[in-house]
């Protein structure tokens, strides 16, 4: 009988449980069906990603100023390319393009600063986001004052449209949600009622109606000599539209608060807005996070309607791009540029959602 | 039910219609333009060589033309024009609301609209009517010869209406095959599920272009319904309407006097009394409009005459390629003639 007195060394895991190979044989070969799931799995991708890349990629033209410049064996992107500056800025007159730069780079910005943590002066950059940068924006963008040319709203177009649209329906919506949502908790009858008569209404009506609406029905009632510029009645549009959504969405929120949290508050000596605005709205809108970035990802994506009252939002200045007739025939190549910008945002926002909550992450996390 | 529903809301429509002609047929369109400094022009928000943002950002197109017409007629300046792009169902609230002061967009000329809808119509910018599109293989050279042959078209637009009464007046035989959008409708026609494609001869030729080989297929010269498309301004401004009535009319006069933008200001000193009061150098023919003398000047110098606009956009310079037919001027086999100015 031997004994051993020294320990064995720690010797390298057998070979077929570490390494990519046993990350394989694991996750895809673990048995035989799904063995040939696997294997069919990878067939289907060969079948979908060699034409796509061979048409998106390796047949496809990127140079050139016209159609002529198009094999048409693959995708034109010259089309993209001749048209960038016009699905990204609309109709703007090319010589005021600064100006929008400038303004989605004091925006970026400021929410870079609110973004990352380490940054001091959070409360001031807070209230310049919000009060001070709105009058900017608009003095940029729009111009008249300070010498600026005017650029009405009907150049405005692209993607700094849909921008726009998305911003101003995200930072209008969310206060006016967090109102309605306390008035359809509150105790008092009319507060309560008025609430709850506005959040069924605005819910209960598509948002292509309310466009319609304010769009062809709202300049027939208004007085002779009077009209409200499309894009302002877009904008109350949307801003109501999604204040009912975020107001259920934050209802949903502060019912996960536990009674007791408001009522221990309460025997502190808060008054109303103290126990909500420091006790009960910091806990429910850390849980509400998912929820109100899923409503603001709806929000950018369904400003595409406002297509239908002839603002040329990013889609819509690519389908009346493909109307020229110098460019017919290039809706593929369109749709496809639309389509990968939309996803670049709504992929953006859904991360920072998901940093915001590990961020946050407090307990509630399961 | 439906029907019910579908009642109540075209008397609200036209009530509301009624009450936007009331609120504004009074208003002086010229003044309120003067005012603002800018024609607001309703336009198609995307139409192949008749409305259309090209790569600049710049409208272009057939209707676009007529807006700019009118700015140069009332501004001297073709590039005082604001476009409101505007989609079908809105065209007519927009007119009405006062939002634009005129529309150019495409639309047919009809009874109902010109009666009830309070609108007039100014004139014709371009006889447009459904026609076909068959593959030259097929050899066929005229819509006689389509006896039993399967048509592609696109649903809910009266162009299937059209073809079905074609075909029946016609003693032929048809099998639709119906699509949803006019890419789809390109697309059943090329891979070969229809042996014919309709559609009005303007979406036919912008169709054409995007086959993979658009040499392979030809327009057929049968137009089987009327389509006239023209402009339209709000009823009870008839100064407003004369404006925009004769700067048509002064494109399609230049053209037959063969004033261009090119030789116009050589035109100004021709003899022939007919170019000389249409460039005012012979009476004053805009003061009955409230325009100065200048006015089809400044039309021809910065638009064109009808057939430079044309061939621009929709003719034979542009990749629509579409033959002048009965868009001609009289004089040339068409039908297109301007009441004389003196």
């Amino acid at each position: 009988m031997t004994i051993q007195h020294k320990m064995i060394e720690a010797r390298p895991a057998p070979r077929n449980t570490v390494g990519p190979v046993a990350w394989l044989r694991a996750n895809l070969f673990s048995g035989p069906i799904n063995s040939i799931f696997t294997l069919l799995g990878l067939y289907l991708l060969y079948l979908l990603l060699t034409p796509t890349i061979q048409w998106a990629i390796i047949n496809a033209d990127w140079v050139g100023t016209s159609r002529d410049d198009c094999s048409r064996e693959g995708a034109c992107w010259v089309f993209v390319s001749a048209r960038f500056t016009q699905f990204i800025y609309g109709l703007y007159p090319r010589s005021e393009i600064w100006r929008v730069d400038v303004t989605f780079a004091t925006f970026a910005a400021l929410i870079a600063w609110l973004a990352i943590p380490r940054l001091p002066f959070k409360r001031w950059v807070v209230l310049a986001t919000l009060v001070a940068f709105p009058i900017f924006a608009y003095v940029m963008l729009y111009g008249g004052h300070f010498g600026l040319r005017v650029v009405e709203t009907h150049r405005w177009g692209g993607l700094m449209l849909t921008l726009v649209l998305a911003v101003v329906g995200m930072v209008g919506a969310l206060p006016i949600g967090i109102l309605l949502a306390l008035g359809r908790r509150s105790q008092m009858p009319i507060v309560k009622s008025f609430c709850v008569v506005f959040i069924e209404f605005w819910r209960g009506v598509p948002l292509i109606t309310v466009l319609f609406m304010a769009s062809v029905m709202l300049p027939l009632f208004m007085p002779t000599g009077v009209s409200v510029d499309r894009l302002i009645r877009a904008f109350i549009g949307i801003t109501l539209f999604q204040s009912a959504y975020m107001a259920e969405v934050i209802r949903g929120g502060l019912q996960a608060i536990p009674r007791g949290q408001e009522e221990a508050a309460a025997a502190l000596g808060m008054n109303y807005w103290m126990r909500m605005g420091l006790i009960v709205l910091p806990q429910a809108l850390k849980m509400m996070i998912p929820g109100i970035v899923n409503t603001f990802i709806s929000l950018f994506k369904d400003t595409t309607l406002v297509m239908i009252i002839g603002l040329f939002d990013l889609l819509g200045i690519v389908q009346a791009a493909l109307s020229d007739s110098r460019w017919l025939g290039f809706a593929l190549e369109g749709y496809v540029f639309a389509a990968f910008m939309f996803w670049i945002f709504c992929f953006s926002m859904s991360r920072y959602s998901q940093y915001l909550e590990r961020k946050l992450h407090t307990g509630h996390k399961r | 039910m439906r029907n019910n529903k579908n009642n109540w809301l075209l008397a609200t429509s036209a009530a509301a219609l009624a009450l936007g002609t009331a609120s504004v047929a009074s208003a002086n369109t010229l003044q309120t333009t003067l005012d603002r400094g800018a024609v607001q022009c309703g336009v198609s928000d995307g139409l192949p060589g008749f409305s259309a943002p090209d790569d600049q950002g710049d409208w272009q197109g057939l209707d676009v033309d007529v807006c700019r017409a009118v700015a140069a007629a009332v501004f001297g300046d073709a590039d005082a024009v604001r476009y409101i792009s505007l989609n079908a169902v809105e065209r007519f609230t927009a007119l009405q609301s006062g939002e634009v002061d005129m529309l150019s967009r495409n639309t047919t000329w009809t009874t109902t609209r010109d009666t009830t809808l309070g609108l007039n119509f100014t004139g014709v910018t371009f006889y447009d009517g459904q026609g076909f599109l068959v593959s030259s293989d097929l050899g066929v050279t005229s819509a006689s010869e389509l006896d039993g042959a399967a048509v592609c078209t696109q649903s809910g637009t009266t162009t299937e209406l059209n073809l079905a009464d074609y075909f029946r007046a016609n003693g032929m035989e048809f099998q639709p095959i119906v699509f949803d959008t006019s890419e789809q409708t390109v697309g059943g026609f090329e891979a070969g599920r229809c042996d014919v494609l309709t559609s009005d001869t303007s979406q036919l030729a912008a169709l054409r272009i995007q086959l993979s080989d658009p040499d392979g297929a030809v327009i057929l010269p049968e137009i089987i319904s009327k389509e006239p498309l023209g402009p339209s301004v709000r009823q009870g401004d008839d100064q407003w309407f004369n404006i925009v009535k004769w700067a048509l009319f002064a494109m399609i006069n230049a053209e037959e006097y063969g004033i261009t933008s090119e030789n116009v200001d050589e035109m100004r000193n021709s003899e022939d009394p007919n170019i000389a009061r249409l460039l005012g150098q012979d009476g004053n023919y805009g003061e009955g409009k409230g325009l100065d003398a200048n006015w089809a000047y400044n039309i021809i110098s910065q638009v064109g005459n009808y057939a430079e606009s044309y061939d621009r956009n929709v003719g034979m310079d542009s990749p629509l390629q579409i033959e002048r037919g009965i868009n001609a001027l009289w004089t040339d086999g068409g039908i297109l003639y301007a009441p004389p100015i003196r």
